[in-house]
């Protein structure tokens, strides 16, 4: 089984993603997905540095994903992601049907991702015609779902899981950013420089519920699959999906790659996921069901 | 521009087709529909009887099969597919790829619609429906302004249908997890959000308090108005503040702007409620049916008594334009 770091999923300042990416080149990872995947008004690097980085990630022996925006309206991001097809140098990951028909058009294969929706063997069959070489199951599928689509899964496509990181939830063109700064979208101020790992929302009880993040909301616990790696290992899955956070995501990675080679799973450190972490859709339950 | 109204039962299907609806959506007693309420929809029986009302008063029938079936379950959409075909509806409206494609292959003839849970925003995915399952029509997200819904027509290889009146989803549709991250269920997976058997109504020292799989989704104090507790349209703390962190629970009313949707070439428009009482459904398919007969006869101006009766009608008793009205790309 493979390790994946997913795309940073917050607005991190450039330096800061700078300053990751330089790391990120020595940890011990098979695939990396870069880009901007939430809102296109985030521009701490425009196409061409994430294309450069992508250069040097792959220079450094990763396999380099381009990961497209996953909520496209309007012309100009169908432009970015244009380019990022033509490019040509780097598969993407799709997040909408927008990004899967550019590649199409184009020919060239790319991963499905969390948000194309493929919960049955039938729609993932469609998708592998028309050039999906590997997919992500949506985050709300639970181990028999994903059983019953491994059981299907068309020749040649590989799976891959998100299994650690705040659960991106719900996409919505309004930003809940701007609005808890009373701002208007249009002119949002880019508050999101201030969240670094996104906003909490509490309930009126002040339980930890949901994370603001732009016009993305996820989940307020760190999703954990590490406890069920037999699990998916005895699934077929190939790779497993870590969601990077501004501190400790090298201390994940590297509690993954120790499990993967050496079988054991070691004790999680509290302060990599502070809130706590959950596991309920891979059992069936609410998704914020934390562990047994 | 036609108008496309709900019917969570037969009596809201004669009503909206009496009140001039085109034609009138639907769904079955079961987790193929996005509106899978206790109660609500039709089986086989009432929606034969459903389709002769429609047909003999020259109206159309739409049914839609928009939930996500998981692979034990496959067998199951497929066979809600057939019972349309087989029953003459006058078409589907379906959002996963799977069965999409059987549907395209196995009733050729049969008009697909793609629905809003597709989540399809821009028309390079409407083009991948449309190449490999020749739909006919989509539905668009209520997330678009106007501006863009204009610039997809454009450019779209396929009819139009956008949302005109009804409850307002702040999320993209087919998009939204936060109902099974609470309490398990979603509409992607049992056609149901924040589903009526994991709500909890509690009087506490602190307020009337609604929860859903246990968390606290808002609290109201004396006398404060209660509507349905939707996860996202209750009131959460962030930095410190209480408020509708997601979304105010109003209603969607684009009546003000329909010249300008017709001339962003919208096809259709819908009307949203599946869970609405048939004298709902008869008094929005009224005042909209006036609204595009004013529209077509080029004598269309909003009139007071339509918007007193759509505002009357709404959650929250407010409306709003939603995203349509947004200045900005």
């Amino acid at each position: 089984m493979r390790l994946s770091l997913g795309p940073v999923l917050y607005y991190w300042p450039r330096e800061a993603l700078l300053a990751f990416y330089a790391q990120v080149a020595d940890w011990p990872l098979d695939s990396v997905y870069l880009g901007e995947v939430v809102c296109s008004k985030r521009r701490a690097l425009n196409l061409d540095d994430w294309l450069g980085l992508a250069a040097d990630l792959s220079a450094a022996g990763k396999e380099v994903v381009l990961s497209s925006l996953a909520l496209i309206e309007a012309e100009s991001e169908l432009k970015v992601l244009r380019r990022m097809v033509e490019d040509g140098r780097f598969r993407i990951e799709a997040n909408d049907l927008s990004a899967v028909q550019v590649a199409v058009r184009r020919g060239l294969p790319f991963v499905g991702g969390v948000s194309l929706n493929v919960y049955n063997p039938h729609s993932l069959r469609v998708l592998a015609e028309a050039g999906l070489y590997r997919w992500l199951p949506p985050v709300e599928l639970t181990r028999e779902g994903l059983a019953g689509l491994q059981a299907a899964r068309p020749p040649g496509v590989e799976t891959e899981v998100f299994a650690w990181g705040r659960m991106p939830l719900a996409w919505s063109a309004r930003c809940f950013t701007a609005r808890a700064e009373d701002l208007p979208k249009d002119d949002c101020g880019f508050h999101c420089l201030d969240d670094p790992q996104g906003r909490l929302l509490d309930t009126q009880e002040g339980e930890p519920f949901l994370v603001l993040n732009g016009i993305q909301t996820q989940s307020a616990r760190t999703c954990d699959l590490l406890p069920h790696l037999q699990e998916l290992q005895a699934l077929g899955v190939d790779l497993l999906r870590i969601s990077p956070q501004p501190q400790g995501t090298g201390q994940v990675v590297a509690r993954y790659r120790r499990a993967l080679d050496e079988g054991a799973v070691e004790p999680l450190s509290r302060r990599l996921a502070p809130l706590g972490t959950c596991d309920g859709y891979w059992r069936g339950a609410a998704g914020m069901r934390a562990p047994d | 521009m036609e108008l496309v109204c709900p019917a969570g039962n037969l009596p809201s299907l004669k009503a909206a087709v009496d009140n001039g609806a085109d034609a009138v959506y639907l769904g079955l007693r079961d987790a193929t529909n996005a509106r899978h309420f206790p109660g609500l929809n039709f089986d086989e029986r009432r929606l034969r009887e459903g389709i002769r009302y429609a047909h003999g008063r020259g109206r159309r029938v739409f049914m839609a099969i928009n939930t996500y079936p998981q692979a034990q379950a496959f067998e199951h959409w497929r066979r809600a597919v057939d019972l349309a075909a087989g029953s003459g509806v006058d078409a589907l409206i379906l959002a996963d790829l799977g069965v999409l494609d059987y549907a395209a292959g196995r009733w050729p003839g049969l008009a697909l619609h793609l629905s809003v849970q597709a989540s399809a925003t821009s028309y390079e995915a409407l083009a991948f429906y449309a190449e490999r399952f020749h739909i006919r029509r989509a539905v668009l997200p209520r997330v678009l302004s106007l501006a863009q819904v204009a610039h997809i027509a454009r450019n779209s290889p396929v009819a139009l249908e956008v949302f005109g009146f009804g409850s307002l989803c702040v999320m993209v549709e087919g998009r939204c997890l936060l109902s099974s991250y609470a309490c398990g269920k979603s509409p992607n997976t049992v056609g149901a959000c924040s589903p009526a058997e994991d709500v909890i109504w509690e009087e506490t020292p602190a307020g009337l308090e609604s929860r859903l799989g246990g968390v606290l989704t808002d609290r109201y104090g004396p006398g404060e108005r209660t509507g349905y507790p939707t996860l996202c349209k209750g009131r959460y703390r962030v930095g410190g503040q209480t408020y509708y962190a997601i979304e105010e629970p109003t209603s969607l009313n684009t009546l003000d702007i329909l010249p300008a949707l017709r001339e962003a070439g919208v096809a259709a428009i819908k009307i949203e409620g599946r869970q609405r009482s048939p004298a709902y459904v008869g008094q929005v398919a009224r005042v909209w049916r006036q609204a595009l007969d004013a529209l077509q006869a080029g004598r269309f101006q909003p009139r007071a008594d339509w918007e007193r009766t759509l505002g009357g009608l709404s959650e929250g008793a407010q409306t709003t334009l939603g995203p349509y009205h947004r200045p900005w790309q």
